[in-house]
C-alpha cells in the first residue's frame, strides 16, 4: 500500500492525532482522581500525626539525609523520563529505550531505599500496628511504594512492546501517558517529602 | 515502516533546555528545604511556611514543565479537571482537620466517661 495519497495519510493522521488526545486526557481524568486517593490518605496522616500512642514521633524515627537522597532518586528518574520522551519525539528509538533503562533502574533504586527504610522501621518494633502515626505513615507512603511498583512492571512491558513494534503510534501513545504517570508520582513525592518527613521532623 | 507512521503525537515540542532547568530547580529546592530543616535554621512556623512555600513553588515547576499543564489548546479541559480536582483536594483535606481538630477538643476522655455514664443512667 505505498500508493497511498498524501489527503488520505494526513487525514488518517489526524484522526490518530485526534484519538490519542482523548485518551492521554481520559488518563489525565485518572491521574487526578488518583491525587484525590492520596488525598484523602493525606488528611489522614494530617488527622494522627500526633496520635503516636507512646511510640516514637517522627522527629525520633525519621532520617532527613536518608529522605533526601530518595527524593533525588526519584527527581532524577523522573528527569530521565522526561529525556526519554525528547527522544522518542526526535525518533530516536535506541536512545530513548536508554533514558527508560535509567528511569526504571533509578525507580528500582528507590523502591529498595523504601523498602529498607521500612524494613529498619519494622525490625527496630516500629511497624504500622506500633500507633496510629505509624499506620497512616506506612499507608501514605506504602500506596506510593505501590504505585511506584506498578509504574515498574508497566516499564518492562512497555520496554518489551517498543522493542518489538518500534516507535509506532499505539506505543507513543503508551509511551506518553507512562511518562504522564511517572512525573504525577514524583509531584505526589514533593508533598510526602514536605508533609510527612519535612514537618514531621521539625521540633514543635 | 512502523517507524515512520507517526509524527504527529504531542501538539507542543519538547525542549532539552526546559527539561534541564526545571530539573535543576527542583533539585534545589528540595536541597533547600531539607537545609533548612536540618538545621533548624528558624522558628517553627517560619520553618513549616517556608518548606510549604518551596513544595508549592516545586508544585508548580513540575506541572507547568513535566507534566505539561496548561500547554494544550482551548478549551483546556485538562487545566479545568486540575482545578476541580484541587477544589476537592482542599476541602477533603482541610475539612478531615477541621472537623477531627473540633471533635478532639470537644471530646477529652473525661467528657466522654461523663457522657458513657449519663447514657448507662437512663
Amino acid at each position: 500500500m505505498s500508493t497511498v495519497t498524501e489527503t488520505t495519510m494526513s487525514h488518517h493522521e489526524i484522526e490518530e492525532a485526534h484519538n490519542t488526545e482523548k485518551t492521554v486526557f481520559g488518563f489525565w481524568v485518572y491521574l487526578m482522581t488518583d491525587c484525590v486517593l492520596f488525598a484523602a490518605l493525606f488528611a489522614t496522616f494530617a488527622v494522627l500525626r500526633n496520635n503516636t500512642f507512646g511510640g516514637p514521633s517522627g522527629q525520633e524515627i525519621f532520617k532527613l539525609p536518608y529522605v533526601l537522597i530518595e527524593t533525588i532518586v526519584l527527581l532524577t528518574s523522573s528527569f530521565t523520563c522526561g529525556l526519554a520522551m525528547i527522544s522518542m519525539q526526535q525518533r530516536k528509538r535506541e536512545q530513548m529505550l536508554r533514558w527508560l533503562t535509567a528511569t526504571f533502574a533509578l525507580g528500582l533504586v528507590f523502591l529498595g531505599l523504601e523498602l529498607s527504610e521500612f524494613h529498619h522501621l519494622i525490625v527496630e518494633g516500629n511497624s504500622w500496628r506500633r500507633s496510629g502515626f505509624l499506620s497512616s505513615y506506612f499507608t501514605l507512603v506504602g500506596t506510593h511504594g505501590l504505585h511506584i511498583t506498578v509504574g515498574l512492571l508497566w516499564l518492562i512491558v512497555l520496554a518489551a512492546k517498543v522493542r518489538k513494534g518500534g516507535l509506532n503510534s499505539t506505543n507513543v501513545k503508551r509511551l506518553t501517558l507512562f511518562s504522564l504517570f511517572w512525573h504525577f508520582l514524583d509531584v505526589v513525592w514533593i508533598f510526602i517529602f514536605t508533609i510527612v518527613y519535612l514537618m514531621g521532623v521539625i521540633p514543635a | 515502516m512502523s517507524e515512520h507512521e507517526t509524527n504527529h503525537e504531542t501538539s507542543q515540542k519538547l525542549s532539552l533546555p526546559t527539561y534541564v532547568y526545571a530539573y535543576i530547580a527542583c533539585l534545589a529546592i528540595s536541597t533547600i528545604g531539607y537545609l533548612l530543616v536540618q538545621h533548624h535554621a528558624a522558628s517553627k512556623w517560619t520553618l513549616i511556611t517556608s518548606v510549604v512555600a518551596l513544595a508549592m513553588v516545586q508544585f508548580g515547576i513540575q506541572l507547568r514543565y513535566f507534566l505539561h499543564l496548561g500547554h494544550e489548546a482551548k478549551p483546556r479541559w485538562k487545566v479545568i479537571v486540575f482545578w476541580l480536582m484541587l477544589l476537592v483536594v482542599i476541602i477533603l483535606v482541610f475539612g478531615s482537620i477541621w472537623i477531627m481538630n473540633n471533635l478532639d477538643q470537644r471530646m477529652t476522655p473525661t467528657q466522654m466517661n461523663d457522657y458513657l455514664r449519663h447514657q448507662d443512667s437512663l
